[in-house]
């Protein structure tokens, strides 16, 4: 069985102007040990539908799903106590933003202690050993002297690492990390990636990578599930999707990339993500599409077969050329 | 940590001096001949006056005046009441612990009503308490001190009949007071009853004059809380799995205080001017019912004296404030 196993999870915002669906249908499914991104511009949905998981929504937020399990636990039913349990121990999260993703009141070792302290029955000694072994595994030179920093006397980087150091303290079976380099300097997100799929690969943990940077999934995960708009528009292996996308949202997301472009203008995805009070009636992406016809317009897609990625789209892309497009003609 | 507390006690010189200068100025500048007024109907022999002038250096240039005030002050001496005949200072530091007792009380109940009352409140915020509580410190910060006292008087004293009405202890104990502290001294003098007699006399003042502090720190405690609960932080403390009481208790609380530390401190500027009115109406032995009964009297020396220690007093507070706030603000601490 997955370690994580999502289906048509859905999330919906009470907003001031009515109800809001940041997440809409989204199937999602972790082994252990796995490692996957998920990839979308900003405000598909991303951070919304991993704090679905987490429970971390603020309670204007309706969390629907036909099937929500973690390491065999229903979170949809989990009490708040048994939820606590799990998050901080078995499930970790780490967030966009290291600087202020940190208490400036307290040291980081006292941050990091205090999840031991909470998860695992290890003494005040063996409390602090752990931390020092886990600033170690992050890479931060100095680990004893570090622990008794306050944030604001550390970098960027520095403190992305501490929250690593944090979210692993329990030896978690998940990771989630959303975004964990975009608020850092480039030379600094390639260590804390390499730093990243590293312990994943030597902890054995699974992990999902949240990220708007198709560079980065290329270089760094096995799975990718593209995100647009609160839905799930594609899934598929990373070399398979960089090789042969089936959705026109993804083929559009790769010809922007400067790596992959012929031309001497970087190619650009025309429009935005509908909000709130210009979603489409038919699929979402059909505003923006260059396939996009009258059906597209109307009607809402379904999910197309494993081989063509679970498409969210009428006329999946095989090898760039729309599929059954003359059949419906 | 140390080059901030130097810091600091540097800029304690210059406002000392504006202290002494305002405290000087002030009752030179009220209307009147103070040895006329302090003569009163009956009036003095010009003779008479100029002796009087003399002894209390009136007869002096300001600037010379000013310099003895300032000589004496250096010398611990604050001039002598016109009235007691006693040393200012003497007087001052025999009524003082009876105020420092009553702020204190008052001060506590603030603090230990109004930090809670604030947390659960931004908790809970637009809840029932919340509105409840937000509509109760408008009212209690609003309230004119002597009608409040006056409210509570009515119905805890003259209808209930559980509080006395005046003084800081039943006049059937008789006992020294080595602390100055009645609830210390009656506990120490062991006499039956004397205890709850000291405590009895000490709530209703007390409670008047927390009213104000009250509401001021549970509306800062809850705004600052507002604020920190919406940081990123706090998304981190949840994700540890903490339970709400942590998370609540410590992570936001701590990063809360530091604003409201700092609210703590300016009031107690606020209690002060309370504790004048508080004693006044509860007839408590204290600096601040000193100062309006001098006021009365025309005793100046105690005016122009009393002012003085109590400013000191305050910029003292503010100053202890202030290093509080660098111990639990770490990026202060380090500047
Ligand atoms: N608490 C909330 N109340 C109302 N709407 C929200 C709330 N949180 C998020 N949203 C909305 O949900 C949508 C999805 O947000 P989300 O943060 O998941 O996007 P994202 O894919 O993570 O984007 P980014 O790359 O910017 O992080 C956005 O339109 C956002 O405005
Ligand atoms: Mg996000």
């Amino acid at each position: 069985m997955a370690l994580l196993e999502i289906r048509n999870l859905s999330v919906e915002f009470e907003t001031v102007s009515g109800a809001f669906r940041a997440v809409d249908g989204i199937d999602i499914s972790v082994d252990r040990g796995d490692l996957m991104a998920i990839v979308g511009e900003s405000g598909s949905g991303k951070s919304v539908s991993m704090l679905a998981v987490m429970g971390l929504l603020p309670w204007t937020a309706t969390i629907t799903a036909d099937r929500m399990e973690f390491n065999g636990h229903d979170l949809r039913t989990l009490s708040g106590r048994a939820r606590r349990k799990i998050i901080g121990r078995d499930l970790s999260m780490i967030f966009q933003e290291p600087m202020s993703s940190l208490n400036p009141c307290f040291t980081v070792g006292y941050q990091i202690r205090e999840t031991l302290r909470l998860h695992t029955s290890l003494d005040r000694k063996a409390r602090q050993t752990r931390a020092i072994e886990l600033m170690e595994q992050v890479g931060i030179p100095a680990p004893e002297k570090r622990l008794s920093a306050f944030p604001h006397q550390m970098s960027g980087g520095m403190s992305q690492r501490a929250m690593i150091a944090m979210a692993l303290a329990c030896e978690p079976k998940l990771l989630i990390a959303d975004e964990p380099t975009t608020a850092l300097d480039v030379t600094i997100q390639a260590q804390i990636l390499e730093l990243l799929t590293d312990l994943q690969d030597r902890t054995g943990m699974a992990l999902i990578l949240i990220t708007h940077d198709m560079g980065v999934v290329a270089e760094t995960v096995k799975r990718v599930a593209v995100q647009y708009a609160g839905q799930k528009v594609e899934e598929q292996q990373v070399e398979a999707l960089f090789d042969d996308p089936h959705h026109p949202y993804t083929a559009a997301l790769l010809s922007a990339l400067p790596e992959r472009s012929q031309d001497r203008f970087l190619p650009t995805i025309p429009g935005v993500v509908p909000g709130q009070f210009d979603r489409p009636q038919g699929c979402l992406f059909s505003p923006r599409c260059q396939f996009a016809d009258a059906r597209c317009r109307a009607v809402q897609p379904q999910k197309a077969s494993a081989e063509l990625g679970y498409a969210l789209c009428h006329y999946p892309l095989l090898h760039g050329e729309p599929q059954g497009k003359e059949a419906s003609a | 940590m140390l080059s901030f507390l130097v810091r600091r006690l540097l800029t304690f010189v210059p406002t000392f001096f504006g202290v002494t200068l305002v405290s000087f100025a002030f009752i030179r500048l009220l209307p009147g001949d103070p040895i006329l007024l302090l003569a009163g109907e009956r009036g003095v022999s010009q003779e008479r006056y100029e002796q009087l002038s003399a002894q209390l250096g009136f007869d002096q240039p300001l600037w010379k005046q000013y310099i003895d005030y300032l000589a004496g002050i250096f010398q611990g001496d604050l001039g002598t009441s016109f009235v007691t005949k006693r040393p200012v200072i003497d007087e001052f530091f025999a009524l003082f612990p009876a105020t420092l007792e009553l702020s204190l009380c008052a001060i506590v109940i603030a603090i230990l009503l109004g930090i809670p009352a604030g947390v659960i409140a931004a908790v809970y915020r637009g809840k029932f308490f919340d509105r409840t509580l937000m509509t109760t410190a408008l009212v209690g910060y609003s309230m004119p001190i002597f009608w409040w006292a006056l409210l509570l008087i009515i119905v805890f004293s003259s209808g209930l009949g559980w509080t006395p009405v005046s003084g800081r202890i039943s006049l059937m104990y008789f006992f020294d007071t080595p602390t100055g502290f009645m609830l210390i001294d009656s506990l120490l003098a062991d006499q039956d009853g004397a205890f709850l007699s000291a405590v009895s006399h000490l709530i209703l003042p007390s409670i008047v004059l927390a009213t104000i502090p009250l509401a001021i720190i549970a509306r800062q405690t809850r705004s600052a809380m507002l604020e920190v609960l919406g940081e990123d932080y706090m998304r981190t403390a949840r994700a540890k799995g903490l339970p709400p009481l942590k998370i609540n208790g410590v992570h936001a609380l701590r990063n809360a205080m530091i604003p409201v530390i700092t609210v703590i401190g300016l009031s107690v500027g606020t209690l002060l001017a309370g504790a004048i009115l508080t004693e006044t109406i509860f007839s408590w032995p204290g600096i601040g019912k000193w100062m309006v009964d001098s006021i009365f009297r025309r005793d100046y020396q105690v005016v122009q004296g009393g002012l003085l220690m109590i400013a000191t007093i305050v910029m003292i507070v503010n100053l202890t404030v202030d290093v509080l706030y660098g111990l639990i603000n770490p990026k202060i601490r380090k500047g």
